[in-house]
């Protein structure tokens, strides 16, 4: 899981863990299921891993990113609002 | 030699509830019942004369120095092996006591050198104080006789020396070997005059079965067996109480001092994790903290191929300030993060992570956790509600039934091991599920009731089948579930575990266990009494490592294993901090105490601490800092006491993504493989040089004292603070103890810690607040942390990493007990003696089929890399699996691993890597290139900077 023949740091990489992600919910009830994995990418993905398989997702690459998570990041995507101010750190004060 | 600081009561405490009241000498004293008259005695401040008895040992009666005289007793009974009766009247002294311990001292002294005033033990030898006690001053036997005085010295073991000339066969090394440590090494060799110390079968020490833990040295009532460090420096004058900085056990120790000068580390009977016992690391390899390597300067160089250029603490700090915040503008608030050590303190970890969240402004902050028990906090805190173990180490001595699961805790967590020992001596059964035969398996006077040898990668398989058992055979303890968990998730895992194809029978063909040995240990440990699991990084280091955490929770609460003394789920964290660094709120996603990030309320307490907004969305953890590096988004990294750089999985792709960076910032001891790519190096200090806290694996906080002035000339937290003030963001600290006040202050399961009360405690075990002002030892008692416990579903799915025609055998790793993960420290002391390179462990069968014989190079590829160790053959790895320590870098085990990762922490899966090995005559390239790395980045460093 995760890596697997996949180059690290590359969208596939993403695809590849968001499987594993929903693989491990995919005993749920399909709607339980949908919400765990939304809910773990947004706990523990950072904003940009999720931005970047969201792009790649919508040139219509990462065919084989299982129904589950395709959903749960759907639904994400549906539930973020447009990026806005956020705060500065002091080195970049 | 006992510690200088301790006095000693004569045998070991009894904890009694119901007290007995007895007349000594005249006095009235009042002790628990079992309590022996010597220890009752010694407590009313009456000394009786003893040399065999210690109160660290069981009683053994063999001196005949302790003798009393009690009222309606015949003869003179053995005040240690007497226990207190009510009522009872003892005369310590009289004339006839007092001729029978003079003639007693005589015999001693018969056979005895006289050359105390250059003995290493002169004036702290309990000899030489009996025979001042009983007013020896003579000896009508003479000294011509047959005697033991030209007897040679076993000088083998590094760090202590065995003088047989001196001994006086009171046994008590053999008894510490036994009680304490549990390897029963030492015998008394014959009998009567012959009688005599023998390790083995009368092998020097290093050759024999001893593992150098020190306690016979501490037991020895002379200079038999004295350390080495005594006999060259002399005693200590004066002692510090302070942690062990090698493994998640924590012991307390007493570092007795000359001076700024160590003599040696004794371990403190009254620690609470250790009791007074050690191993080999923490007592004797603390050589690395003066070792010629470590670096005392602070150095800079703009890229990785220019030599080191030492500078003030000024101009570095200066220096790695302005490229934090050069690169920060040049790409973007996230393009840095940093590394929490847990090596260092929680005051030093709590900082480094203020730093980025505060001071960088983002959450790319991440420890070594990730690569370890990352697992265990997902897992338990989302079935229980605490990330963290549930037991104290004492709750083992309750313990029915002890669960090992994919752990080698004699190897890796020593001291607690012998504890375990001790119980297991006691009666307690045993259960061993490792895909290799452990030592705990067969060891002197333990016997595992079933050691199940599952292959590697196939734990939930695993579990879920003990689950099974369980489930369908009527073993769950329904009370406690409808109790205390919820019950409609206890249903669906239920279902999932009892289904068909989760027995044993089925699951045989992928764990490789046969079922009649699942069904037994389940049944054990279901239904014979209180069960305790403990585990390792063979189950976390796992791509379903999260999942089978799970899976343990699940088996626990399903059969009423939680909540008490004697059973529960205990992680074996494996470094001296890792807890605490986790604790201090390390991870991407979570500030102190687990709290997420994006919780608002948690976010705007720091907020309001600190004075600045922050992030609520997770950063980067160290997998994904690589990959962003690669992507060429994430630029720079401080990282303190980690060496990401030989630790982490796919080497190679690790050193391409420092390779990628701009700038690399390492706070550390020695020039390790991270800092060979790093720009500016901060030398670190160690644990000897500074003050703070530990937190163990039984979450318990300890105090770190400073014994000697920082060679450095900083303490880690120092460090980090300059840094912080360099890059704008102010830090004020004056000393640690306020650092902790503000952890205390920001975190409500730690609210009641502080540097006062652990003076006064000794250590405390979060949760420590007002509800619970002197700890918790046992958690989820009445209740789990987040109400009812839940039961998560853990379906198997296998990893992605198969083997096959290629690649046909499986690669797990682990640890031994003489050196310690990367090696940093224990390769820098006389440890090496033991275990000099990392080798590879194969069966007769696998090495036959390959033509490898025992001590042979064999090249070991995977699908990431080649590497080539030597070769050891033996049984206690099964057909189809290898094993490899990790403790040397040139011996590139971290090159074979993959990227392949839990799936919800990203912990990598160590202990499945698809390999072959083949015999070989020369180094991979890969170790050719480290070497020509290693030798040009050494050339690199000016022999000024290191330590004098």
């Amino acid at each position: 899981m995760s890596g697997g023949a996949h180059t690290p740091g590359s969208a596939e990489h993403l695809v590849a863990m968001a499987n594993d992600i929903g693989n491990y919910f995919r005993p749920q009830e399909r709607e339980e299921a949908i919400a765990g994995i939304a809910n773990h990418i947004k706990r523990y993905w950072t904003p940009r891993m999720r931005q970047k398989l969201t792009a790649y997702l919508a040139q219509g690459l990462g065919g084989d990113l299982d129904e589950l998570p395709r959903a749960a990041i759907d639904r994400l995507n549906d539930q973020t609002p447009a990026a806005g101010n956020q705060p500065a750190g002091a080195a970049a004060r | 030699m006992q510690s200088i600081a301790e006095k000693d009561l004569g045998t070991p405490a009894r904890t009694s509830a119901k007290m007995v009241t007895l007349t000594i000498d005249d006095r009235e004293v009042v002790v628990p019942a079992g309590t022996s008259v010597l220890r009752a005695a010694a407590l009313a401040g009456i000394a009786i004369p003893k040399l065999c008895a210690t109160d660290q040992l069981e009683a053994f009666g063999s001196c005949r120095l302790c003798l009393v005289q009690i009222a309606g007793m015949k003869g003179m009974p053995a005040s240690c092996t007497t226990p207190v009766a009510e009522g009872m009247k003892v005369a310590t002294e009289n004339k006839a006591i007092a001729d029978v311990r003079r003639g007693v001292m005589e015999l001693y002294i018969s056979d005895h050198p006289l050359d105390c005033l250059t003995c290493p033990a002169n004036g702290h030898c309990e000899l030489q104080d009996m025979a001042g006690v009983v007013g020896l001053r003579e000896v009508r036997y003479g000294y011509e006789g047959a005697n033991h005085l030209k007897a040679e010295k076993d000088t083998s073991n590094p760090y202590f020396t065995f003088d047989p000339s001196k001994c006086i066969v009171c046994s008590r090394c053999v008894r510490a070997c036994d009680e304490q440590q549990g390897t029963f090494a030492l015998t008394i060799q014959a009998r009567g005059f012959e009688s005599k110390v023998s390790a083995s079968q009368d092998d020097p020490f290093m050759d024999s079965e001893c593992v150098s833990c020190g306690a016979c040295v501490q037991a020895c009532p002379t200079a038999t067996l004295t350390e080495n460090s005594v006999i060259e420096k002399g005693q200590a004058e004066h002692s510090v109480i302070t942690t062990c900085a090698y493994c998640g056990v924590g012991c307390s120790f007493r570092a007795e001092m000359k001076g700024e000068e160590i003599v040696r580390m004794v371990p403190n009977k009254d620690g609470h994790a250790n009791h007074g016992h050690s191993c080999v690391k923490g007592r004797f390899a603390i050589g690395y903290a003066t070792h010629p390597d470590r670096i005392v300067k602070p150095m800079i160089r703009a890229k990785i191929s220019d030599p080191w250029r030492e500078v003030s603490w000024e101009e570095a700090i200066g220096y790695a300030a302005g490229e934090l915040k050069r690169i920060q503008a040049k790409y973007g608030r996230d393009s840095i993060g940093g590394i929490t050590s847990s090596r260092c303190t929680n005051e030093e970890t709590y900082l480094v992570q203020k730093l980025v969240r505060a001071g960088f402004g983002n959450n790319n902050v991440d420890t070594c956790a990730r690569v370890c028990h990352s697992p265990t906090g997902y897992g338990l805190k989302n079935t229980m509600g605490e990330s963290a173990g549930t037991q104290a180490f004492d709750s083992v001595m309750q313990a029915d039934v002890i669960f090992v699961i994919g752990a080698n805790p004699t190897d890796g967590h020593p001291v607690f091991a012998s504890q375990m020992k001790r119980r297991l001596r006691q009666g307690a059964r045993l259960i061993v599920a490792d895909p290799r035969r452990i030592d705990l398996v067969h060891t002197p006077h333990i016997e595992a009731d079933y050691h199940l040898p599952l292959r590697p990668g196939t734990n939930v398989a695993f579990i879920n089948s003990i689950a099974h058992v369980v489930v369908t055979e009527g073993l769950v303890k329904e009370d406690f579930v409808r109790e205390r968990c919820e019950w409609d998730s206890f249903e669906k895992w239920r279902a999932l575990v009892g289904d068909p194809k989760y027995s044993p029978e089925a699951m045989e063909s992928v764990t490789g266990v046969p079922a009649a040995a699942v069904r037994g240990a389940a049944r054990l440990y279901a239904t014979g009494g209180n069960g305790a699991i403990y585990y390792g990084l063979g189950v976390t280091e796992h791509s379903q490592g999260s999942t089978m955490v799970m899976g343990i929770a699940n088996l626990a609460m399903a059969t009423g294993n939680i909540g008490r003394e004697g059973v529960g789920v205990n992680p074996l964290r494996g470094q001296n901090n890792v807890q605490g660094s986790c604790d201090m709120g390390s991870f991407p996603h979570e500030f102190t105490a687990y709290r997420h990030v994006s919780d608002d309320a948690v976010r705007h307490s720091f907020e309001a601490a600190w004075g600045v907004p922050l992030r609520a969305e997770p950063g980067l953890r160290i997998p994904n800092m690589f990959e962003a590096a690669l992507d060429g988004d994430f630029k720079a990294l401080y990282i303190e006491g980690e060496d990401i750089g030989q630790s982490d999985p796919n080497t190679q792709h690790v050193t391409a993504a420092l390779s990628a960076m701009e700038c690399i910032i390492v706070q550390d001891l020695f020039l390790n493989e991270t800092a060979k790519f790093a720009h500016v190096f901060l030398p670190g200090s160690t644990f000897l040089e500074k003050d703070g806290t530990f937190i163990n694996a039984e979450r318990r906080c300890s105090r770190v004292r400073r014994v000697m002035k920082p060679k450095n000339g900083y303490a880690d937290w120092e460090i980090t603070q300059l840094l912080s003030n360099a890059v704008g963001f102010p830090m004020n600290y004056r000393h640690a103890s306020e650092i902790m006040d503000e952890i205390a202050r920001l975190t409500p399961t730690m609210s009641g810690i502080s540097f006062d009360l652990l003076d006064r405690l000794g250590s405390v075990q979060w949760p420590c607040n007002a509800e619970h002002p002197e700890g918790t030892p046992t958690m989820h008692v009445g209740t789990f942390v987040r109400g009812k416990g839940k039961f998560l579903l853990t379906e198997y799915v296998p990893t992605n990493e198969r083997v096959n025609v290629k690649y046909p055998l499986i690669l797990t790793t682990g640890r031994i007990l003489s050196q310690y993960n990367v090696g940093a420290q224990t390769r820098r002391t006389p440890n090496v003696q033991w275990h000099d390179e990392d080798r590879l462990e194969i069966h007769p069968h696998d090495a036959e089929e390959r033509g490898v014989a025992e001590g042979d190079w064999v090249g070991i590829a995977s699908r990431a890399g080649e590497t080539v160790m030597r070769a050891q053959v033996t049984d206690r790895v099964q057909p189809g699996v290898v094993y490899c320590t990790f403790h040397f870098p040139d011996s590139g085990a971290n090159v074979i691993t993959t990227e392949n990762s839990d799936w919800a922490t990203n912990c990598p899966e160590y202990k499945v890597t698809a390999v072959e090995v083949t015999r070989v005559s020369q180094p991979s390239e890969w170790q050719k290139r480290f070497q020509e790395f290693k030798k040009t980045q050494e050339a690199l460093v000016q022999p000024d900077v290191f330590v004098k």
